[in-house]
């Protein structure tokens, strides 16, 4: 037998060459077993980066489905309420540039906003409620509705199905809660302050 | 609510950053003296020379950039790159040697990385280390020390800087462009040759002198808690241990430990180069390493390199590295069992 | 009680005071400026005209109060209770009648208001009845904490957190801390009550060590500049183990965490509380409430106050109750306003500006600062950082001050962390020595704060996630519940179906063929389908409007609403293209013929009991609406009865279709109720038809009346019909009504509201009156395509949509153009009051509303253009 191999290098080539594919294709094959990857961890990671607020702003019906746009290479400058953090977050897992926030004329997400319902105005009409993404909204048929503005995400689709227009998007009012002292202006010379620089 | 106030303290250190950089400029004096007295007026020629160069070209940058002028010069930053240029260049050098030197420093090497605060490398050393790649043999023309009586007279010192004309009769070898040529010969045939050590055997004539006044300073400085004295002592330790293992008892051109300590700029670098904050390591322990690592690549290019001295090759070199030695030196923070990387990431 | 001298012999000789001082790293040597106020004797505060008592001077949640306004209290009388675990009582600290519970500003330093009670002094000072207890220490330990409690007790020393809460703890004690420290320049209270009140303070350390289980290392800890307190305390510690120890001033020695280091040498783990390595630190001031509240019942009402500063004529120390406002206290003190440069609560490293000096003296004022503008001077503008490191020796917490700078400035929030930015205690010493003035703590504190929110936000998204996740899967749960009832009354019919022809083989009948049966199954598929299509008509027919409205706008949404047009779209096409599938095929065609030939060949095989159904159907069209439901009342109870029957009996036979029919049943049930339902409401109808010739009551009811005797003149109108002249009949009513509405609004009419309800409701019963006319439809295909010409119920669904979305569907566009014109102005007028209060009164959502105003500016203005257009 090793003679007819040791006579025969081709043939000796071929088996071994064979016998590599077989331990490698085994090797390959429970590799594809023990270390299978569950689902697209992109699309989560990407997900858990959006704001959440299934505002669909960016084009696509909430934000996991923008999520996996993304992942198959969308723009990642379509999310207003994230603003330019979520870009630069995205930017970054992507390992991209991070393009400007394409904000498309809507309000700056610099300033947080929640829905709230004029309540005397509230005709109970329940729009709002199927509207709301996030199950904010409280009432039922022809009561009064609330918004519970701890779970608003500000996505502000309740405002347009609203019939008699009720439903405002305040800014959250800064409380002994939620206050925070701002950073020092770092702008001590007049050309250097953005406004400055406007005018 | 437009109410803003500003965070606590309300109590201030009477310490301002113009109050320290005057500090260091005043502890240049002995050092300065020490020169003058060796070199003549040349050396308050290229001091006065450099001053004016640099806040013209800080003013005039300020103003293009539309900074507050009067605001950022009276940080006296530019005095003093100004001053450490105008002592590293030799003395009597022609005026547009310090010019370009200015240049670089200041509008190259600070104004255009974002002013005070910002430039990764020292402005001087920028300066004078862009003169001696461009400028080798003005940059090596230093006269002899004679002392003030006999170096050149006020008229030849201004043709000199000015006219461009040369001061052939007065120049000579320093120190360490001794030990440099003289490469064969023992410490004791260098001693005997060289006439800058027919007056002091330590480390040539004058130059022992003007490395003390600048340890003087350098000291008066520690004492004034102006740096701290990790990165400058860490340097003289790992140049002394360095030149100590190396020397061989003058068997050969291997200058000795005290010949690396007083000559060329050595004290000048550990006292007032290497502790530039802004292009040094951040922490102590970095700044251990920083002045370790200048320590040690001085010696090395000085031994075994082509240029004489080395102290702002090695401080530009070291000024690369500091961002990297701040990563890995991060201090054992209060109620931490170790010290972090920078590279880490925290979840809390 | 006045100090003792102090006797050298007595601190070198006391090995009981002997203890192993550690260092702490960093640290700054500010000028201690304690002098001035020590220079005088402890006074007592008048008594404040009034105190405002704000409800949050803790750290946890606000207490809630507990008086009304107007009524009177005592000094002593808890006016507000804590809400929650952490959390504090307040107590009322003069005498009188509570004028008002109101937001006012609070010395905070966002200078946000909060709010608070305030009490106006009735000059008498009446004290409530305390509870004092003179063996308190025979008392359980939870009784103790009670007592601690309710006095409303918290940390005195700055941060404010309920002492019980600290106290409560069972975690073993190894080292109970006493921190008299007070390290800050300028503030000498605790110096002072240590001075004046050592006794009373080593009593309360013993207490505090007493509920704390006895900890073996009990120290008060000095720093070396408060001679006299340490000689006063060590005189009175005398006998006991308690050691009173000093150190060396270092700012900030009096940390809590740096105090602990100071005086065990342990570092508590970042992250952790005290607790971890064993100890408790209680500050000076609340171990001598705590005993005074314990002893006397005496809650926390008073406290002593460093008034200090070049401002005033002289400085000293106050004792002065809790909600006096500030202003007060420095009257007593010889405050000039002019000399001032800003007002300082705590000290000058870790205090706060007040906004003005109306705001109230809280538990945790130790200190009031009235500088001169010569001893504080304004804050220079920051230089740049020159990265000269003395920051990073003055950290007492060993960070990098000036790398956290430069993060924070770039907000690179990640590098912050990895820099250990919440080890940060705020001391300020980096601040204070950093020779280029930058303001480093509010970098570091706006950068945990937006940390903080950053997390907040996170936690929030993901919560908003899984709420929308829930939702979604709430609908498609929905969905399929729903898909899965059709599937089973499709199974059951079929099954139906099935008997049926079963029946038929047994009765030897051949007549009817197979497909008949079939018929009730397509039919219910056709209904299906055409309301789905009148509703993705309706859709389509918004989604357009909505588009045009976009594009009329130049809205950014114009894409979206576009493909959502396409969308509705295709799902007309869809539903169309099934519809048409489903009339083409021969089933359908033969269930056309059975149903329209029904009506002629009445007399048909009474076996079979389709054609029976469709003969009572038929009976049932001469009646009247309210017999006709009576009558389907009674059928469907019969029906129900035989169906029960049925299912008992599969029951019991336990036959394999029981789920069907117990299906059945509960579908005859609803069905029941619904027509149950139908009769009540026809009911009361009924009797004003019977007395059709009443006074016609509105032109409304005049038109439902016109239509029902249309309905009875024309016997042979099907329910269809009726259904359908209804419908008019409401199209009518809800017409005038919206005009109505619509004029109210333009003139500003009072009762808009009304009306709009009332065009609700008609809109509710208009909906209701098409569904039941679409229910009909493919009873009567036939007459369906007779009356092609009228409304079909997609068409009317459109119109209703649309008659909703201008509330004025009749009136010419000029005119519905002038409506909006009308009540957009109005809307305008309303804005802008609100704006213009908004603006006077300085309120935060200034801003929302002028956006508000904006917008609603710039719709006038496009439909005034709009108007324009139409008018050339």
């Amino acid at each position: 037998m090793i003679e007819l191999i040791t006579n025969q290098p081709i043939i000796a080539a071929l088996v071994a060459l064979g016998l590599l594919a077989l331990f490698f294709g085994a090797l390959l094959g429970f590799a594809s077993v023990q270390f299978k990857v569950e689902g697209d961890p992109i699309v989560e990671q990407l997900d858990s980066l959006l704001p959440q607020t299934q505002c669909g702003q960016c084009g696509y019906p909430g934000c996991r489905p923008y999520a996996e746009q993304i992942a198959q290479g969308d723009e990642i400058n379509k999310c207003p309420p994230g603003g330019q953090t979520t870009v630069e977050a995205i930017a970054e897992l992507m390992g991209v540039e991070a393009p400007q926030l394409d904000s498309g004329g809507a309000e700056s997400a610099d300033i947080k906003r929640v829905a709230v319902i004029r309540e005397d105005e509230c005709i109970g009409c329940t729009k709002c409620i199927q509207a709301c993404p996030m199950d904010a909204i409280l009432g039922a048929a022809k009561q009064m509705h609330t918004v519970i503005s701890d779970e608003c995400t500000g996505c502000d689709l309740c405002v347009e199905p609203c019939p008699v227009d009720c439903i405002d998007m305040l800014p959250i009012p800064v409380t002994l809660q939620n206050w925070a002292w701002q950073k020092p202006n770092p702008n001590i010379i007049a050309t250097d302050n953005p406004q400055h620089q406007a005018a | 609510m437009s109410f803003i106030s500003q965070s606590s303290p309300h109590a201030h250190a009477t310490n301002s950053t113009q109050k320290v950089m005057l500090t260091v400029a005043a502890a240049t004096t002995p050092g300065f003296i020490a020169l003058v007295y060796f070199f003549g007026v040349g050396v308050i020629i290229n001091l006065a020379l450099a001053i004016i160069f640099s806040l013209a070209l800080e003013a005039l940058v300020l103003y293009l950039r539309k900074r507050p002028i009067k605001f950022y010069l009276s940080d006296c930053s530019a005095l003093v790159t100004a001053i450490l240029l105008g002592l590293a260049l030799p003395p009597y050098s022609p005026w547009w040697l310090i010019f370009v030197g200015c240049i670089f420093s200041i509008v190259v090497a600070k104004q255009l990385y974002g002013g005070l605060g910002f430039n990764p490398f020292n402005p001087a050393m920028i300066g004078y280390v862009v003169l001696l790649i461009s400028f080798p043999v003005n940059m090596t023309l230093w006269t002899a020390p004679v002392g003030f009586a006999n170096a050149p007279s006020l008229a030849e010192a201004f043709s000199s800087v000015f006219l461009n004309a040369p001061l052939d009769g007065y120049t000579g070898a320093t120190p360490l462009d001794a030990f440099k040529q003289s490469q064969g010969e023992t410490v004791a045939e260098i001693y005997q040759n060289e006439s800058i050590f027919s007056d002091a055997v330590i480390a040539g004539a004058g130059w022992e002198w003007v490395n003390l006044g600048f340890l003087l300073g350098g000291l008066f400085l520690l004492w004034r808690k102006i740096f701290s004295w990790h990165a400058p002592v860490a340097m003289l330790v790992t140049l002394t241990v360095c030149s100590f293992l190396f020397y061989n008892g003058g068997s050969d051109s291997g200058a000795p430990v005290l010949t690396h300590l007083l000559s060329g700029a050595t004290m000048l670098g550990a006292f007032f180069i290497i502790t530039d904050p802004v292009s040094s390591a951040v922490s102590q322990k970095g700044r251990l390493i920083f002045g370790a690592c200048i320590g040690l690549l001085v010696f090395m290019i000085r031994h075994f390199g082509n240029y004489p001295d080395a102290i702002a090759f090695a401080v530009l070199l070291m000024n690369f590295a500091a961002p990297f030695i701040d990563y890995y030196t991060l201090p054992r923070s209060y109620g931490h069992n170790k010290s972090r990387r920078a590279t880490e990431k925290v979840d809390v | 009680m006045t100090a003792k001298p102090i006797t050298t012999e007595l601190i070198a000789t006391s090995a009981q005071h002997a203890r192993k001082i550690f260092p702490i790293a960093g640290g700054v040597h500010p000028p201690q400026n304690k002098s001035q106020s020590l220079q005088r004797p402890l006074v007592s505060a008048r008594l404040p005209e009034k105190v405002i008592l704000p409800l949050a001077q803790h750290i946890g949640a606000p207490a809630k109060p507990l008086v009304a306004v107007g009524e009177r209290v005592l000094t002593g009388q808890l006016v507000a209770e804590a809400k929650g675990f952490v959390s504090a009582n307040i107590h009322a600290s003069i005498s009188g009648t509570v004028e008002s519970i109101e937001e006012l500003p609070i010395p905070h330093p966002s200078g946000l208001t909060g709010p608070c009670i305030i009490i106006h002094s009735d000059g008498k000072d009446e004290k409530a009845a305390q509870d004092e207890c003179e063996n308190y220490m025979e008392l359980g330990r939870e009784e103790l904490i009670e007592k601690i409690r309710s006095a409303g007790l918290i940390g005195m020393g700055g941060a404010g957190f309920p002492t019980s809460v600290k106290l409560a703890g069972q975690a073993p004690i190894e080292h109970l801390i006493i921190n008299g420290t007070e390290c800050e320049p300028y503030i000498t209270a605790d110096d002072i009550l240590m001075r004046n009140y050592p006794y009373e303070i080593i009593h309360g350390v013993e207490l505090l060590a007493h509920l704390l289980g006895n900890p073996k290392d009990i120290v008060i800890g000095l720093e070396e500049n408060k001679p006299e307190a340490l000689a006063a305390l060590r005189d009175a510690a005398m006998g006991t183990n308690i050691q009173v120890v000093s150190f060396p001033c270092q700012y900030p020695s009096g940390g809590e965490k740096q105090l602990i280091q100071r005086l065990t040498g342990k570092e508590v783990p970042s992250g952790k509380l005290p607790i971890h390595v064993g100890a408790v630190v209680q500050n000076i001031g609340t171990t001598y409430s705590a005993y005074r509240a314990v002893r006397y019942g005496e809650p926390l009402i008073k406290r002593i106050t460093t008034i200090v500063g070049d401002a005033l004529e002289h400085s000293g120390n106050i004792e002065a109750r809790i909600g006096t406002p500030v202003s007060d206290l420095l009257d007593q003190f010889g405050f000039k306003a002019k000399k001032s440069s800003q007002l300082i609560m705590g000290g000058p490293m870790m205090g706060f500006v007040i906004p003005n000096a109306d705001v109230p003296v809280l538990k945790t004022t130790n200190c009031i600062i009235a500088p001169s503008k010569k001893e504080m001077p304004p804050v220079t503008p920051a230089q740049a950082c020159i990265r000269c490191g003395m920051c990073a020796e003055a950290c007492p917490a060993q960070l990098l001050p000036q790398q956290l700078y430069w993060y924070a400035r770039s907000d690179d929030h990640e590098k912050l962390l990895t820099h250990n930015l919440f080890d940060c205690i705020e001391c300020g010493a980096c601040s204070y020595v950093c020779p280029s003035h930058i303001p480093l703590v509010q970098y570091y504190r706006a950068a945990k704060g937006a940390i903080r929110t950053e997390r907040e936000e996170k936690a929030k998204s993901d919560r908003s996630r899984k709420r929308f996740e829930f939702k979604q899967e709430r609908i498609a749960k929905a969905e399929a519940e729903k898909e899965a009832k059709r599937l089973a009354r499709q199974k059951a019919a079929q099954e139906a179906k099935k008997k049926l022809e079963e029946q038929k083989a047994q009765s030897g009948s051949s007549e009817a063929t197979p497909t008949k049966p079939a018929a009730p199954k397509v039919e219910d598929e056709r209904a299906r389908l055409e309301r789905t299509l009148a509703s993705a008509q309706t859709r389509l027919e918004s989604a357009k409007n909505k588009h045009q409205e976009a594009v009329a706008e130049n809205s950014d949404r114009v894409e979206q609403l576009a493909a959502k047009v396409k969308q509705a779209e295709t799902r007309v096409e869809d539903a169309k293209s099934k519809l048409a599938a489903l009339k083409t095929a021969p089933a359908n065609t033969s269930a056309d013929n059975s149903q329209v030939s029904a009506p002629t060949s009445s007399s048909t095989d009474a076996d079979n009991p389709v054609e029976k159904a469709i003969a009572k159907a038929m009976a049932k069209q001469s009646m009247s609406p309210y017999e006709k439901v009576k009558s389907s009342v009674e059928s469907l109870t019969n029906r129900l009865e035989k169906a029960q029957q049925k299912h008992a009996q599969a029951v019991s036979d336990s036959g394999d279709n029981i789920d069907a029919l117990a299906l059945g049943v509960e579908k005859l049930k609803e069905k029941l109720d619904a027509a149950q339902q139908e009769l009540k409401e026809l009911a009361p109808d009924e009797p004003s038809k019977e007395a059709a010739q009443k006074e016609e009551l509105d032109p409304a009811q005049a038109a439902i009346e016109k239509a029902k005797a249309k309905a009875l003149a024309k016997q042979s109108m099907s329910p269809y019909e009726k259904a359908q002249s209804s419908v008019e009949s409401l199209t009518n009513r809800l017409e005038k009504a919206q005009q109505k509405h619509a004029q109210a609004v333009s003139d500003g009419s009072e009762n808009v509201d009304a009306l709009a309800l009332g065009v609700e409701k008609l809109k509710e019963k208009l909906n209701a009156a098409q569904q039941e006319l679409k229910e009909l439809a493919p009873k009567e295909p036939a007459k369906e395509a007779d009356q092609k010409e009228e409304l079909d119920p997609a068409q009317a669904a459109i119109e209703r949509a649309k008659a909703k979305a201008a509330a004025n569907a009749q009136l010419t566009p000029k005119e519905k153009l002038a409506n909006q014109i009308e009540s957009l102005k109005t809307r305008i007028g309303k804005a802008q009051i609100k704006y213009d209060t908004a603006v006077e009164e300085n309120s935060d959502n200034q801003e929302a509303l002028s956006l508000g105003l904006n917008k609603l500016k710039q719709k006038l203005e496009a439909t005034e253009k709009e108007l324009a257009e139409l008018e050339e």
